[in-house]
């Protein structure tokens, strides 16, 4: 087990390289510069400026740097933004985005996992209908329609929550939840297909013939094979949540990593692009582990194949 | 007195291309410690038969439409949810076809062993755990305290299954119905799990029923057998009876099907025809279609099961009415 | 018999399609998410045309005078804050929305499709490598990659075709290959195989028209995904330039403005998600049809 985790850990080294490495060039070739939009700087502070920023360094020699600098924990000064490393805007603006994601998880698996657990338990009835469409609902109401929707019932003409911001636990119950829903639409979904295929197999009818209860047949036996499908899914989900992230925080203008992000490539703040990139891509990449662990935790099957 | 007393029984599964009759009027007993055989093809209704009573068939689609089923003083089948699941497990305990499915893959086999103990007595942790090392034991797993904390994929088929007959013995249960325990099995395994079901039934003086399609498990374990098609019992005998004068078509051409009936090189028999569509019942007898033997009044006829000689009932119309001998129709199987 | 059996089989490959298109008409909901999208296409590719012709409306006509106005009879979904009429704007909108959720899926569709067929039929070691791949690229984030890409590379509807379609092949992929897999292992492709039937009609005759059922499935299920990635990034403003426009761009107007003229959040929010429920209904009910094994549950 703990050489198997090792052995993915060395697995993100070279995704990482080439994540840097593809943004990296993706980033300078594009047309464009960060200091296009400055109106008419002269000559010669345009020079001191892409001296400052390592901009006149040739090609090869910035990407060499770029990657020292990575290895030490230094990404560089923000071009846009320069009150702040881009290290430091990070380990200011991830916390934010890492909340809401926590939260947006949490709801996504408190309605999701009850909700398709009871559709499976009576397929085809209303206790299966109700809950899948409002799955269907969650999935096909993307979250800027489904986030704006809320703001206006429960802010505006309600006036229960307020509209924007992320300091009290108010603010946060909006954003959380327009966040979570369509990824607790998924979960129900996929619990309820898990749990269906489950409930089918042989070794349900062994429980039942043992003279268990109708719960505890579902809860001691079904659950751990019907929930694989669900861990197997929050690898993308977590992916899911981080990038979701930039549009709620738009909305609700939370102070968040992904906003800075879409900011930053709206600016072509190089450095800052690639430090977002770089954080968000490993985050996807430990949270892809941990998702994978998990699913050994709960099959011994796979805990097998690891060894 | 019997121990399950099972009077016209009729399970049928209401499907979206209509209703299936899988058993359709079916009686019979278990005596205390005797082992039935329950033969058929698959569809024949053998396996239904037994689940209907221990409520383990989904409803819908499947209803039990009437009978009765007493088993110690209880029928099963006006029996509550609750009171059925005290007896599932307790006093009546099931092993399956399949012992590679039938295994909970995620849960160590000490665990799936100790469940029935602790649902049915309370017995604390520990000594449970002691009881399910002794089971193993029982059931030939000589490191059963080592086997407790494994999981059932680490286990070959013939292991299983007799993890499977450990646990369904575990609270000593007064019948055990096996549904097919050996078909899945390699051959040489076969033999081996029906001797430790035998054995153990000894030991723990039970009764089994023994689900099968294979009349060579019949003629191993069986002390009296009955004979399914269509969802009818179209036969029921001793089995000495069964194997030396079968009264009913049907159990000839069982008989005469098995390879071992057959000389060196002689092509094998099969039965003309298919199995019948249970959605659509015929007015007359089940096997008219396939029988050699038929008359115009087997198929317009219904016939019953009924006692032609003593502890020996056929629901063959003709040997009822006597135009057709038992001798007359083994003629050529023991020539 | 043996033969006679295996011709059965092999007839059933017609008839798969038939037995399918019935339990897809005995599904209510599925049929009508079928009409519901071809009123969409009728709708988005011929309305503009005829309002134009009868009322003289077009998606890029202001009439600043008007400015916002609530829908009327003149203007069945409004105006918005320049004047033009948003029932034109919202089906000249479906049209790109629906034009790139065609246009990516085939482009993934074709990419996953290859793909996964290469590494099934293949298989060993570069199956392994292959599949190895498309696991490292679903644990990337790539909805960013494709924003930076956005950003950088000017709002261009082609490369939203490629970015897109670079984004949703990988599931395709994955499913082509284990299809193609376990169709190669399957009785009764072997069976075919001992019969002696070319090679060509093993693979037309029963392979291809096995793997197409959860293809066309994933499809199906795969454009509504496109639209939403599409509405998200025009959502950002990384969509479609104006004056034209998608749904996900007039959702964005509509969001702005919601307070004041809430209709202009209300009709391409509906009209986006209307077609995504008719898809996604659409796609379940096919997978259902085609899958029977699946639909008993």
């Amino acid at each position: 087990m703990i050489r198997f985790i090792l052995k993915r850990i060395a697995t993100f080294i070279p995704v990482l390289l080439a994540i840097i490495t593809i943004t990296f060039f993706m980033v300078r070739i594009a047309p464009g510069g960060p200091f296009d939009e400055e109106r008419k700087v002269p000559e010669e502070t345009l020079r001191q400026l892409q001296k400052a920023y390592n901009l006149d360094a040739p090609l090869y020699r910035q990407y060499l740097d770029y990657l020292g600098g990575v290895v030490t924990g230094d990404l560089g000064p923000s071009f846009k933004k320069p009150s702040r490393t881009v290290s430091e805007w990070i380990v200011l603006k991830l916390p934010v985005s890492l909340e809401l994601g926590c939260y947006a998880l949490l709801i996504a698996l408190c309605i999701g996992l009850p909700a398709g657990i009871l559709a499976a338990t009576r397929p085809n009835t209303m206790q299966d209908y109700v809950p899948m469409s409002f799955a269907m609902g969650g999935i096909c109401i993307p979250n800027f329609v489904l986030g704006p929707l809320l703001v206006l019932v429960f802010s505006l003409w309600l006036g229960w929550l307020p509209v924007t911001g992320w300091n009290t636990p108010a603010e946060k119950i909006l954003p959380s939840f327009t966040l979570g829903a369509v990824y607790a639409a998924y979960i129900a979904r996929l619990t309820r297909g898990g749990m269906l295929e489950v409930m089918g197999q042989d070794y349900i009818r062994t429980a039942r013939a043992k003279g268990l209860s109708e719960t505890a047949v579902v809860l001691r036996h079904g659950l751990r094979g019907g929930l694989l499908p669900v861990i197997a899914y929050l690898g993308p989900a977590t992916a899911g949540l981080l990038t979701g992230s930039f549009v709620i925080e738009k909305i609700f203008l939370i102070p968040g990593l992904g906003r800075e992000f879409v900011d930053a490539a709206f600016n072509r703040d190089y450095t800052m692009i690639m430090g977002t990139v770089l954080v968000l891509a490993a985050l996807v990449l430990v949270l892809n582990l941990v998702a994978d662990i998990l699913q050994a935790l709960l099959d011994p099957r796979v805990r097998m194949s690891m060894k | 007195m019997s121990l399950l007393e099972v009077t016209n029984l009729r399970t049928a599964f209401h499907t979206r291309d209509g209703v299936v009759r899988a058993v359709n009027g079916v009686s019979y007993t278990v005596a205390p410690s005797e082992t039935l055989g329950i033969v058929g093809e698959s569809g024949s209704g053998k396996s239904v038969s037994q689940y209907s009573l221990l409520g383990l068939l989904p409803t819908p689609p499947a209803k039990v439409e009437s009978g009765t089923a007493l088993f110690e003083g209880t029928d099963l089948l006006q029996a509550s949810p609750a009171e059925l699941r005290k007896i599932r497990g307790g006093r009546i305990s099931m092993i399956f076809q399949d012992p590679m499915t039938a295994l909970n893959p995620f849960m160590r086999v000490g665990k799936q062993l100790m469940e029935p103990l602790r649902l049915h007595s309370d017995v604390p942790k520990g000594k449970a755990r002691e009881e399910a090392a002794k089971a193993l034991k029982d059931v030939g797993i000589q490191d059963g305290e080592a086997a407790l904390d494994r999981y059932p994929h680490e286990f070959s088929g013939g292991m299983r299954q007799r993890i499977m007959i450990a646990m369904a013995l575990i609270t000593r249960p007064a019948l055990l119905i096996a549904d097919e325990p050996t078909t899945a099995l390699d051959v040489t395994v076969q033999a081996q799990i029906l001797a430790l079901i035998k054995q153990r039934q000894e030991e723990l003086g039970m009764a089994v029923v023994m689900i099968t399609h294979d009349l060579g498990v019949i003629a191993a374990t069986c002390d009296r057998v009955l004979v399914m098609y269509g969802g009818q019992i179209v036969e029921s005998a001793t089995r000495p009876d069964l194997f030396r004068s079968p009264a009913h078509p049907y159990t000839h051409a069982l008989m005469a099907s098995m390879p071992a009936m057959h000389h060196e090189g002689e092509e094998l028999y099969t039965i003309p025809g298919l199995p019948p569509d249970m959605t659509r019942p015929l007015p007359g007898c089940a096997f008219a279609t396939r029988c050699a033997h038929a008359e115009e009044a087997c198929h317009t006829t219904a016939p019953a099961l009924q006692e032609y000689a003593p502890d020996h009932g056929t629901a063959c119309l003709r040997i009822q009415s006597g135009s057709l001998t038992v001798a007359g129709l083994n003629s050529e199987l023991h020539a | 018999m043996m033969q006679e059996a295996l011709f059965e089989n092999a007839e059933s490959g017609t008839s798969l399609w038939q037995d399918a298109w019935h339990r897809l008409q005995k599904n209510k909901l599925a049929m009508l998410s079928v009409f519901i999208l071809l009123f969409v296409v009728l709708t988005t590719v011929t309305g503009p045309w005829i309002i134009d012709a009868t009322q003289g409306y077009s998606y890029r006509e202001t009439e600043t005078t008007l400015g916002a106005s609530a829908p009327s009879p003149e203007h069945w979904f409004g105006t918005d804050q320049l004047g033009r009429d948003l029932l034109t704007r919202t089906l000249h909108g479906g049209r790109i929305s629906l034009l790139v959720g065609l246009v990516a899926t085939f482009v993934s569709m074709i990419v996953g499709v290859t793909y996964g067929a290469i590494a099934g039929f293949i298989g060993g070691r570069t199956d392994q490598v292959m599949m190895r791949v498309v696991d490292v690229l679903y644990a990337l984030p790539f909805v960013i990659f494709v924003i930076i890409l956005m950003v950088l590379f000017g709002r261009n509807i082609y490369l939203l075709f490629l970015a897109i379609g670079a984004v949703e092949w990988l599931t395709m992929a994955r499913i082509v290959r284990s299809q193609v897999i376990s169709l190669r292992e399957k009785e009764f492709i072997e069976a075919t195989r001992v019969m002696g039937l070319p090679r060509y009609q093993i693979i037309f005759q029963h392979i291809i028209p096995n793997t197409l059922g959860p293809v066309i499935v994933y499809v199906t299920l795969t454009v509504p995904q496109v639209m939403l990635l599409e509405a998200f990034l025009s959502f950002l403003g990384l969509g479609v330039q104006a004056p034209m426009s998608s749904w996900g761009a007039l959702i964005q107007d509509g969001v702005g403005t919601m307070e004041e003229y809430p209709w202009m959040l209300l009709f391409p929010s509906l009209a986006l998600s209307g077609t995504l429920f008719a898809l996604n209904f659409l796609g379940d009910g096919l997978r259902d049809a085609l899958d029977p094994k699946a639909s008993k549950d």
